[in-house]
């Protein structure tokens, strides 16, 4: 089994990737709003409005203004957004509605490269919103150079996680509104309560446990000590753990997506 | 089109091939072959196993047991190379409609590592052979089915395939569409192409095959050229007579001639049609009485049988 799936995914994956980015490619101008624009209104709204009641915060034995605080959440939260979204809704539409991968299985393209392509493409999509927001929150200062930079590998790791989490629910689910299920038990609990708001230590400590869990506490740790500056070696458990993800899901994803589509 | 096979007596060889879902045998125990520059047709009812056979022919589909090789290679071994010397036209209109036209032969010529100057031009080439040259900006959902379906097969021929493979490819068409999706098949077929076809209208089977398999219960019933199944199974003319008396069945069976009754219906097979014809109208029927020549389509319900598929 291992041995096959060695053989089948080869290069030509960038096949499926160029297929998407060619789409992209028509509607980029509107692609490109969100990632611009969202990180404008979460600081206007959470930096200017709520900051006020809340004063600064202390994060790890640094002061800093809540707006500093969750700027690199922001971004965080982007990475794993534009990835599961791809590989969830975006993807399924392509495999069920479109019937895009069957076309692409009577093609020299393997089953196992089409979803390669894909879960890199979702990737890709992180990749293009951090470095849009990245643009945007510099603007405000928040950003620590040359660390900053590193939030783009870190978005690309990041975005192959969660896109091949994204990728194994589209391979589970039997409809589109079946989604709902893992957006609501894991995507907005992640939203909310994995050190993106406020710090994980202001949780029960039971809730903190369950919050190491979390991919996303480790992608907003990484994104918050680089934009500080900070590189502690501690973050290799962070990029460990991610990589962990990555090393579990991007199999499953194949195994169960075999299952579906090849009978 | 290529048409040597220097090494390739068969472009498709099938033995002893077998499909099963769980409990369920979809394909049970098939064999044939397709030559060289022919077009050779699977037919059979809804369920019969023709679309499980294609899909295991251009490798989508594990085959179960058997032996399939196509270009004298075996196709679980050799799927990638197999799979980039066909064209595939599926049952669904799988365009892409995140695409334009031109973008959707482009795209597809990649799938096939064909080089980018490569691709444009083979577009034009393709775009200009199914008439819709001037559509190659246009976005698929503008087009109509029978459009869309002339790309389908269009898209099938990006890589100069030397095996067309299409899996019902005019179902869902209105006859102007289906009669030039059949010219555009028999322009290719007379340019050498090995077609491989499934289909469940035998008006089709009839014109675009040279050989054929009829299949049910994922068995092959019979192999042959239309006009000899025809000859052999059905004779040369049929005898349709409506709302059939007593009298005229007590006839048929007194003569043994060869017929089926569907209650409101009779059909008489014959090879002397005209003289039965008359000698059954002047005596039984005064109207609803038909002669007409067999075709492949009283094979087939023959082989068949008329009860309902679904």
């Amino acid at each position: 089994m291992k041995n096959i799936m060695a053989i089948r995914i080869t290069g030509r994956f960038i096949h499926v990737w160029q297929r998407n980015a060619t789409v992209y490619q028509r509607i980029w101008k509107i692609s490109f709003v969100p990632p611009l624009l969202e990180p404008l209104f979460y600081l206007l709204a959470f930096g200017i409005g709520l900051s006020a009641l809340v004063g600064d915060v202390t994060y790890r034995g640094f002061q800093m203004s809540y707006t500093a605080f969750i700027a690199p959440a922001l971004i965080a939260i982007n990475i794993m957004y534009n990835a599961f979204f791809e590989n969830t809704y975006a993807s399924f539409v392509r495999m069920y509605y479109q019937k895009t991968y069957d076309a692409m299985m009577a093609t020299p393209l393997s089953l196992e490269e089409i979803i390669t392509g894909e879960i890199i493409w979702g990737a890709t999509k992180s990749v293009i919103a951090t470095a849009i927001m990245l643009v945007v929150i510099s603007l405000f200062g928040f950003i620590h150079y040359p660390h900053g930079l590193l939030l783009i590998p870190l978005a690309l790791l990041g975005g192959v996680a969660f896109g091949a989490v994204g990728m194994y629910f589209t391979a589970i689910v039997p409809h589109i509104e079946t989604f709902n299920l893992p957006i609501f038990l894991f995507i907005t609990p992640m939203f909310l309560f994995s050190g993106t708001f406020f710090p994980i230590n202001n949780l029960p400590l039971w809730a903190q446990q369950l919050a190491i869990v979390f991919p996303l506490t480790h992608v907003v740790h990484v994104s918050r000590s680089l934009s500080f500056g900070q590189m502690p070696p501690e973050l290799l458990w962070n990029l460990g753990y991610l990589l962990l993800l990555c090393g579990v899901f991007f199999p499953l994803a194949i195994v169960t997506m075999r299952r579906r589509l090849i009978k | 089109m290529k048409t040597d096979y220097p090494s390739e007596e068969f472009v498709v060889q099938v033995q002893g091939l077998k499909k099963t879902f769980g409990d369920f045998v979809a394909v049970d125990g098939i064999s044939f072959h397709v030559r060289p520059g022919e077009c050779f047709g699977i037919l059979g009812p809804n369920g019969a196993g023709k679309t499980s056979t294609i899909r295991m022919i251009y490798g989508i589909s594990p085959i179960t047991t058997g032996c399939l090789r196509v270009f004298g290679l075996d196709i679980t071994e050799h799927w990638r190379t197999i799979r980039s010397r066909i064209g595939v036209c599926q049952q669904e209109n799988n365009l892409d409609p995140d695409l334009t036209v031109q973008q959707n032969f482009e795209v597809f010529a990649r799938y096939f590592d064909i080089p980018k100057n490569e691709a444009r031009a083979r577009t034009q080439e393709l775009l200009a052979f199914i008439s819709l040259q001037h559509r190659s900006d246009a976005r698929v959902e503008e087009l109509s089915g029978g459009m869309m379906r002339r790309l389908v097969l269009a898209r099938a021929l990006i890589n100069n395939p030397d095996l067309l493979i299409l899996d019902e490819p005019t179902t869902g068409l209105d006859p102007q569409s289906r009669h030039q999706v059949w010219e555009k098949l028999e322009e290719l077929k007379s340019q050498g192409l090995t077609i491989l076809l499934t289909t469940h209208y035998m008006d089709e089977a009839s014109r675009l095959c040279d050989r054929l398999v009829i299949m049910d219960h994922g068995q092959i019933l019979v192999e042959g050229k239309p006009i000899e199944l025809i000859q052999r199974f059905v004779g040369h003319d049929v005898l349709e007579i409506a709302h059939p008396s007593d009298d005229l069945r007590e006839h048929v069976q007194a003569r043994r001639l060869e017929h089926d009754d569907l209650g409101h219906r009779l059909i008489i097979y014959s090879h002397q049609g005209n003289t039965l014809f008359r000698s059954i109208a002047g005596r039984y029927c005064t109207e609803g009485c038909v002669l007409r020549m067999a075709t492949l389509e009283d094979v087939f319900l023959k082989l068949t049988g008329r009860e309902l598929r679904e």
